[in-house]
């Protein structure tokens, strides 16, 4: 291990190094005052007033109880599924492993209602393995709940699968190595060793994630459709009422902030000191 | 030579390649205390990841009559003591030496019953429930070695268990660590760059070099006969390489006389016998002066002076001097083993 001197706390060696240039400072305020602006007056713009009545009516109700529903099933999918297939791409030498990692983060960079028409073709009512489905047990997919988990699935999955590959990276093959001279098995040791070190890369995957499902709209309004009770999240109920009456719009955008900013906050504390 | 049976009961037999880096063969008994020795880059490591199932390796390694050339890691009965310790970071000090234990299927009640007896015999059963940033690396090497003999293994392979540390908790460790190795049943490797190590520790030595087994005996043997440069140096001897021999002589064997530009007041000794050189550094030694003298025709050599005859020949670096050794006091050997 090398020694490395303590790092000065930010801002005090700007102290000895004379004030930011201009040509950094000023696109740097422009993009905080793009980032913050909105979200005042969002919340400037918010009619207080009929907010809690707002929040208890039945439509925002149902809405809300689906996002989180479906988020939190997006997530426990996304842990069950996605931490294998990260300890696949991290430990796992095999033919077509770097195509396998660039599949899996395309779904970052695909439009979301790219992401719905995708799907569509997958397991649509008569998709390729959507017909299959059909015939040989009845059930359809698309236009359900599942259809809205299966969408945020795919769009939060890569998000997760590549934070813990970096954690399984950073925390190295190393004390796998030093388990296995003790006599582990591969999966005593992702139980006892690789897992417990990678753990807060996987809280941290598992918040983008949910973060990600949360507002979810493009590829879940195009693959699970927008009937409430069902498939209507709060982006989805958020988009129809903009359509009819823009303050209540701006009440429900309200309300998804103060809960995701809140889960944020939350989280925060312990595990993202990095965020 | 990799289809050369091997058919022992007891001990270690290996014969390992890995390829460009290293083949060696080494035999131990049940209870003989290896120690590997040789420069940077010699293979030590390698040697000790070959046997450890680590390294990717042909060849055969059989240990305590069962062959592991083909088992995985972890089936082979080994403990092994990190350079690095490399203790579990989540783990209490206890938990890390059941670990090997629970592993292998001991109950839990069972093996945090022996780890905690080993942390006891490795004095620090006190700090049983600390993680490894909250250990001090001589602590944190007493677990390791905690954990490493906590498995009971066949064969226990130690890669510089004292680097890094202080020297007075090396001190203290080596003299535990010698107490721990014999009694000891099984097999034990030490990588080491220390002779003393070697000389207080091991009962046969080990010297590889670019990847090849120069040397093999008792810590006594290596050390008045070394076959190596690296070997020598590390006992404090004099090295001179001829062709395939080896000649070696004591610092204290060497006479320093100055010398003159036309370098025509030679010593009456033969050629081979007598070195003209540059002082390139002059450091105490004991009550003596040691020089490290640059020779126009290779080697570095040092030489031990007294004070008295430093300041009188004015051995000063920079100094042109002419180095020069009896016959009687060479010891010459064959580098082929």
């Amino acid at each position: 291990m090398t020694l490395t001197a303590p790092a000065p706390r930010t801002g005090e060696a700007a102290h000895h190094l004379g004030r930011p240039p201009l040509v950094l400072l000023a696109p740097a305020v422009l993009a905080a005052v793009l980032l913050v602006l909105p979200l005042v007056t969002l919340v400037l713009d918010t009619p207080w007033g009929t907010f809690l009545t707002e929040l208890r009516s039945e439509p925002v109700r149902r809405a809300l109880a689906l996002s989180a529903l479906t988020s939190l099933l997006t997530v426990l999918v996304c842990v069950v599924l996605g931490t294998p297939l990260a300890w696949l791409l991290a430990r796992v030498e095999f033919r077509g492993r770097g195509l396998l990692r660039a599949a899996v983060a395309v779904p970052l960079v695909l439009p979301p209602v790219v992401a719905g028409v995708a799907l569509v073709t997958a397991l649509g009512r008569n998709g390729l393995v959507g017909s299959l489905l059909r015939e040989t047990t009845g059930l359809t997919v698309p236009f359900t709940t599942t259809a809205v988990v299966v969408a945020h699935v795919f769009v939060s999955m890569p998000f997760y699968v590549l934070s813990v590959e970096g954690a399984l990276r950073t925390a190295g093959e190393r004390y796998d190595v030093v388990a296995a001279t003790l006599g582990a098995t591969r999966w005593t040791t992702f139980r006892r060793v690789t897992l417990p070190l990678a753990l807060p890369g996987l809280v941290a995957g598992a918040v983008l994630a949910w973060a990600r499902s949360l507002g979810e709209f493009g590829a879940t309004i195009t693959f699970a459709g927008n009937f409430p009770g069902t498939t209507q999240t709060m982006p989805s109920l958020i988009y129809t009422t903009l359509q009819a009456d823009p303050a209540a719009a701006r009440t429900l955008s309200m309300i998804l902030l103060v809960v995701s900013v809140g889960v944020l906050a939350g989280l925060r504390h312990r595990w993202l000191r990095p965020l | 030579m990799t289809g050369q049976q091997i058919h022992q009961e007891t001990g270690l037999h290996a014969d390992v390649t890995v390829e460009g880096r290293l083949h060696a063969t080494l035999h131990a008994e049940p209870g003989r205390v290896v120690a590997v020795i040789g420069p940077n880059g010699a293979g030590k490591s390698t040697l000790l990841g070959a046997l450890a199932g680590t390294v990717r390796a042909t060849g055969r390694v059989e240990v305590a009559g069962r062959d592991w050339s083909d088992l995985p890691v972890r089936e082979r009965r080994l403990g092994v003591v990190f350079q690095d310790r490399s203790l579990l970071p989540h783990l209490r000090a206890r938990d890390d030496v059941a670990f090997g234990l629970r592993a292998r299927g001991v109950p839990r009640r069972e093996a945090d019953r022996r780890a905690l007896g080993w942390l006891e015999r490795l004095g620090v059963g006190d700090l049983a429930d600390r993680r490894p940033a909250q250990l001090s690396g001589g602590q944190a090497q007493r677990v390791a070695i905690a954990r490493a003999l906590a498995g009971e293994p066949d064969l226990l392979l130690l890669d510089e268990p004292f680097a890094g540390l202080d020297v007075g908790v090396a001190t203290g460790l080596r003299i535990e660590l010698a107490r721990h190795l014999a009694a000891y049943a099984g097999i034990a490797l030490l990588v080491t760059h220390d002779a003393l190590d070697a000389l207080t520790l091991a009962d046969e030595v080990l010297v590889l070099d670019e990847g090849r087994v120069v040397q093999t005996g008792t810590p006594r043997e290596v050390a008045a006969r070394p076959r190596s440069e690296h070997v020598a140096r590390l006992v404090g001897l004099n090295v001179v390489r001829e062709g395939d021999e080896l000649r070696s002589f004591a610092p204290s064997a060497v006479a320093v006389s100055p010398r003159a530009r036309s370098g025509h007041d030679a010593p009456a000794t033969s050629a081979r016998h007598r070195w003209a050189g540059r002082v390139a550094a002059v450091a105490p030694h004991g009550d003596a002066v040691r020089l490290l003298v640059s020779t126009e025709d290779g080697p570095e050599l040092i030489a031990d002076v007294t004070p008295a005859s430093a300041v009188e020949l004015g051995l000063e670096p920079g100094a042109e001097v002419w180095l020069s050794v009896k016959a009687t006091a060479v010891q010459t050997d064959s580098m082929r083993p």
